[in-house]
């Protein structure tokens, strides 16, 4: 289920975001929000909770996919105890680290 | 005199080549799909250390700006950009697959059910450019 609902979090919001923030703003064909602005925005308990599934969900969708292509594309399925511990520890210190950041903004 | 012991044979299975994925079109079209998880992580990697730069406050984040205009980033991103659309895509057009429904016993056409995703997504896109961009 988490992979899921990662995957579809990924798919509605990750293009527009990795859109703006890593090729419109950088490149500058689109202003992107000033500092003050962008921190005031990310300071709202509903900005900071969209983040949080922002980043926590396709981390776990990441996990779980990355797991199985593991598996199956590099036919390493004996190395299963490494995979998991990669992909789903990967996942959840990612998880932790995002909630930390957010609890405090 | 040796008790005679049925003999069963083990099943052949080949061992499948690490490159298996190579052979063909499709093989490999499936393995970029998964392999299109690695963006997703990748995004979500950029946008933790760009909440951590937020929050030290405005050099830092200027400094984040200026690492992100770098040729190497902007190219990192932009590959992670077509695999997350690759993803989008392909995770819509998997939904008329998995729910198969059915409306006056006739089965309703793929399209009917992954456009409203697409919908919802370029409404949700619109709404995230929207925030971001009014400044």
């Amino acid at each position: 289920m988490l992979f899921s609902a990662g995957g579809v979090v990924a798919a509605l919001l990750i293009p527009i975001q990795l859109f703006l923030f890593g090729l419109a703003i950088p490149l500058g064909w689109l202003p992107g929000p000033t500092y003050a602005s962008l921190l005031a925005l990310a300071a709202h308990p509903l900005a900071r909770l969209y983040l949080l599934v922002l980043c926590t969900l396709p981390l776990f969708h990441w996990a779980h996919r990355f797991r199985y292509t593991l598996y199956d594309g590099l036919q390493i399925k004996h190395l299963n105890e490494l995979i998991n511990t990669f992909c789903y520890g990967g996942a959840i210190v990612g998880s932790i680290l995002a909630a930390y950041l957010l609890w405090r903004m | 005199m040796a008790v005679p012991v049925e003999y069963v044979p083990k099943t052949f299975r080949p061992r499948l080549s690490t490159y298996w994925w190579l052979g063909r079109w499709p093989y490999l079209r499936f393995i970029l799909r998964e392999l299109s998880s690695v963006s997703v992580a990748w995004f979500v990697v950029v946008t933790l250390v760009q909440i951590r730069a937020l929050k030290r406050g405005p050099a830092s984040y200027l400094a984040f700006q200026g690492w992100m205009r770098h040729p190497v980033l902007i190219v990192l991103n932009a590959i992670a950009f077509f695999f997350v659309i690759f993803h989008a895509v392909t995770w819509f057009n998997l939904a008329p697959k998995a729910m198969a429904v059915r409306l006056g016993g006739k089965r309703v056409p793929s399209l009917m059910i992954a456009l409203p995703n697409y919908v919802a997504w370029a409404v949700v896109s619109a709404g995230v450019a929207w925030i971001l961009l009014r400044g």
